[in-house]
């Protein structure tokens, strides 16, 4: 199964109005949006676009975060973090491609953490998949789908943005 | 004891013999070689085919660390591995403790060599007092007590004029001086090669000139003083250059390599690998070629095993913190015919540098297979391949840098004054 | 060269750093990058990440330092790691424990990681042959032999100042004799490619054959300088004065010591380096430490982060499997 840019443009456009009125829902005033690296940032780029935010957009590169150290050791880098303001007290828009395991939202949370204490956090991922292992959920969602094992979900761009489903053998 | 060696080719540099003959003892000197004598009957016969018998070998510097240091070789298990060696003559210099500087120390280590009834020991007095370089040690009473000769065993002698004084002093008794090359201060806290290698290890080195300092002053006064001297273990191609001119002027020297040097450079300690932590370092290639050079023309006329045994933790600590010196023993023979494998030396040069040769070096009748001589006897497989492993070693020393080689050449019999005292048993092969 | 083998695991990993040499451009670069990544860790309100949450690494230093311990304790404290700092004086280990019984009982405290300076070339090499088959050996400096992390910082402080090394000269003065910065300085430089290194020093102060590390020799610091676009100043010691090597320290200022005169015949937008302490009129001038060309500081902080690096991808390398998902 392929998701081509179409289909995407149209659940990124559900997305944008789902933020829109989760912020008026909630009261919560000139968010700070973060995009997790590498496929969160590509999709939180056209949100930040849509949403017409005016703080930069961070970027966050969640390896020194992640809880599988022992097991595969340092990943090969992608670009270092770059959240380009003050996040103590601030509202966050936390945004991923993939929300699958939950393991790489609880890293994110970590991170942001460190950097100071959010007044808020929210959640907007483009494809909320079954198979979560830790208590996390996303507060708006692009498409939902319940995947078999062996089958991933993989989104690539950044330019065309395209998701496909893989069937590991 | 009535001993026949029968079918082995004999090479007996000294006389010249390369020969497929019997050899025949008898009360513990060699009766005659060739037919058996009318009426010898011997009381063994040891099978000598695809054998080469030659003398015993003759070791000019081997240290059993006894007295001093037993917890690293004793002179019981020294002289038991260099008899597992075909080594029947070891000479060990004064560096002992307490040094060889009285008779005392001398008859002690006869003693003892005679106690365990293995390879001959011979002994060399020191040059000073306690080797300190300042007094005079009373070389007279040490040759007499049979030091063969006189050294101070590479501890440095800074005066000029003690040298000169220890050398016309050693001349008026007729004792050979046995001479570390080394210039006193040049050579000071240094452990490996001044070169590239040391350059990259971060090593301060010990440079060439440090030996041809050294070897410059001491032939100028081995001219002056008329004394007899030897130079050990030369190690530099310039080195070998020097002795040959001085041979050709006339001067009554002689010179020995140490075996190692003949097959190792400063890139073997790359590594840092202790067991490469020498004294003399390990030179470059070309200082290789000229040892081996030298030893072809004649300038170098014996090969030396220099063996230094350690227990593990001394060769257990970064390079420099280590003691220097190798367990050589096992591999002097092997080492040295490696030489007439790749067609450096004759076979009758490698063993007239193991026996005649540092025999007349040491003044001793020993070293040849002539008649009515001491029977010591080597007799060895020229085409056995073994592999050097520290669990097999003879020695105590299991420090040696050729640990993991393999090696050609094994001894199966030797003999001393007549006596089988190591005989190679199938349980031994590896 | 076995030694190279010494530091990678079977996967080509660096398991143990401890020198420069033998380690290709691929993988030095690999270090850079990673270091980049920790650089902005320092800038936070919260200076950690939890990487090495839970490793126990040890401060093994034999050799007194102050700049190079504290670093690595803070380089293991960012990567909330526990940290053991063990000063082993000199006469203490004469007397008492050898380097590999120290080792062996710190292992049977089960630590993961060792960082250590000996005053001995080879120490951290030998350290790495004996080691358990779980822990990694950083060398900080062993005798004169090498200083990998030294350089490793000192080449990141350049490529953020310069970019790209393959069109660099770089010149550097002082002590190399001694030096085990230099050593592992050179060793970087060509390997990442600078097309020109020059040692600049009088002849007591340069080791044989240097030029086979692939570096060219000056003794005029004027003629040394012409040119280059890196200056790496070495310090130097008090102690070689009293073993003869020079004379003064009033003549080695005179014709070696950096002024901003003599730095005028370099690039104009020369940087100055220096892996410190400094010795101010010595070897370099203070307002050529203190001015504009200086990145002195920056090698400070920078090598907070190449630390974190190195220990991150050493400590790595003993992941046992697969991977997590997301």
């Amino acid at each position: 199964m392929t998701l081509e840019t179409a289909e995407i443009t149209g659940l990124l456009e559900g997305m944008g109005a789902g933020l829109r009125e989760l912020l008026a829902r909630k009261g919560r005033e000139a968010p700070l949006m973060v995009g997790i690296r590498t496929g969160g940032v590509w999709v939180a780029k056209r949100l930040h676009g849509q949403l017409d935010l005016e703080t930069p957009l961070g970027e966050l590169n969640i390896n020194f975060y992640r809880d599988d150290f022992t097991r595969i050791g340092l990943h090969p880098q992608v670009q270092p973090s770059n959240l380009p303001f003050q996040v103590d007290a601030r509202h966050i828009l936390l945004v991923d491609d993939v929300l699958h395991t939950g393991r790489t939202i609880r890293a994110a949370l970590n991170e942001i953490f460190d950097y100071g204490r959010p007044a808020s956090v929210a959640l907007a991922v483009l494809v909320d998949r079954s198979g979560r292992e830790l208590p996390i959920q996303a507060d708006v969602v692009g498409k939902r789908l319940d995947l078999g094992p062996g089958e991933h979900i993989k989104l690539t761009g950044p330019e065309p943005l395209m998701l496909q489903l893989q069937r590991a053998t | 004891m009535r001993l026949s060696i029968q079918g082995g080719r004999i090479v007996d540099p000294a006389t010249g013999l390369d020969q497929a003959v019997d050899l025949h003892l008898a009360d513990g000197r060699i009766l005659t070689l060739g037919a058996r004598p009318d009426g010898f009957v011997p009381d063994r016969v040891i099978d000598a085919r695809n054998r080469i018998v030659c003398p015993g070998l003759v070791d000019l510097r081997a240290r059993l660390r006894e007295p001093g240091q037993e917890h690293k070789a004793t002179i019981a298990s020294e002289s038991r591995a260099a008899a597992a060696a075909g080594i029947t003559t070891l000479c060990c210099p004064p560096d002992t403790d307490p040094v060889i500087d009285t008779p005392a120390v001398a008859e002690l280590i006869h003693q003892r060599a005679a106690q365990a009834g293995m390879s001959r020991v011979e002994v060399l007095g020191a040059m000073t007092q306690g080797l300190d370089g300042r007094r005079l040690a009373e070389m007279g009473a040490l040759g007499k007590a049979g030091c063969l000769g006189i050294s101070n065993a590479g501890r440095p002698i800074e005066s000029t004029e003690m040298v000169r004084y220890a050398m016309e002093y050693a001349a008026s008794f007729g004792l050979t001086v046995f001479l570390h090359p080394q210039d006193p201060w040049l050579g000071r806290e240094r452990h490996a090669h001044e070169g590239a290698v040391a350059t990259r290890l971060g090593i301060a080195g010990l440079p060439e000139v440090a030996e041809t300092i050294g070897l410059a002053r001491d032939l100028l006064l081995v001219e002056h003083t008329g004394v007899r001297a030897h130079f050990c273990h030369l190690s530099t191609l310039r080195g070998v250059e020097m002795l040959a001119e001085a041979l050709q002027r006339g001067l009554s020297v002689t010179a020995d390599v140490n075996a190692h040097h003949l097959h190792l450079t400063e890139m073997d300690t790359v590594d840092f690998d202790s067991n490469c932590h020498l004294r003399p370092p390990l030179r470059t290639q070309q200082d290789m070629q000229g040892l081996r050079a030298g030893l072809a023309r004649g300038t170098l006329s014996a090969i030396a095993s220099d063996h230094q045994p350690h227990e593990p933790d001394a060769k257990l600590n970064p390079f420099t913190d280590t003691e220097v010196g190798a367990s050589g023993l096992e591999t002097l023979l092997p080492l040295s015919l490696r030489l007439v494998d790749a067609d450096v030396l004759g076979l009758s040069t490698a063993l007239a540098a193991l026996t005649v040769n540092p025999s007349r070096i040491l003044g001793i009748e020993a070293g040849t297979l002539a008649p009515g001589v001491r029977g010591d006897v080597c007799v060895f497989d020229p085409e056995a391949y073994w592999t050097l492993a520290p669990e097999a070693m003879a020695s105590r020393g299991h420090n040696s840098p050729f640990l993991g080689w393999e090696l050609k050449a094994r001894v199966t019999h030797t003999l001393i004054e007549g006596r089988v005292v190591y005989e190679r048993t199938e349980s031994e092969d590896l | 060269m076995r030694s190279a083998n010494l530091q990678l695991d079977e996967n080509g990993r660096l398991r143990h750093f401890l020198t420069i040499e033998g380690l290709d451009q691929a993988l030095l670069l690999h270090i850079l990058d990673t270091a980049e990544s920790f650089v902005g860790v320092g800038e936070r309100a919260v200076k950690k990440v939890p990487l090495l949450r839970g490793k126990t690494i040890v401060n093994l230093f034999f050799e007194p330092s102050t700049r190079t311990r504290t670093t690595f304790e803070l380089a293991a404290k960012r990567l909330s790691a526990d940290l053991l700092t063990i000063n082993v004086s000199a006469s203490a280990t004469s007397k008492g424990e050898s380097l590999l019984d120290t080792m062996r009982n710190l292992e049977a405290m089960h630590c993961d990681m060792f960082v250590v300076r000996h005053a001995t070339s080879g120490a951290a090499h030998f350290m790495a042959r004996h080691v358990a088959p779980h822990v990694s050996v950083v060398n900080a400096g062993d005798g004169r032999h090498a200083h990998p992390t030294q350089a490793v910082l000192d080449m990141f402080t350049i490529r953020r100042a310069k970019g790209d090394f393959t069109s660099l000269r770089v010149a550097i003065v002082g002590d190399i004799l001694h030096s085990r910065v230099a050593r592992s300085q050179i060793h970087a430089l060509t390997t990442l490619g600078a097309p020109e290194v020059r040692v600049i020093a009088p002849g007591t102060l340069l080791p044989s054959k240097v030029e086979t590390l692939g570096v060219h020799v000056y003794h005029d610091l004027e003629r040394g300088l012409k040119d280059v676009d890196v200056v790496i100043m070495l310090r130097l010691q008090r102690e070689r004065m009293q073993s003869g090597l020079l004379p003064s320290e009033h003549e080695y200022f005179h014709f070696y010591g950096l002024t901003k005169e003599r730095l005028r015949v370099a690039r104009p937008d020369v940087i100055v380096m220096h892996p410190g302490p400094l010795n101010r009129g010595v070897e370099i001038d203070s307002d050529v430490a203190d001015g504009a060309h200086s990145v002195i500081l920056q090698q400070v902080t920078y090598g907070i982060a190449v630390r974190m690096a190195v220990m991150s991808l050493a400590l790595g390398s003993h992941a046992s499997g697969e991977g997590g998902e997301a």
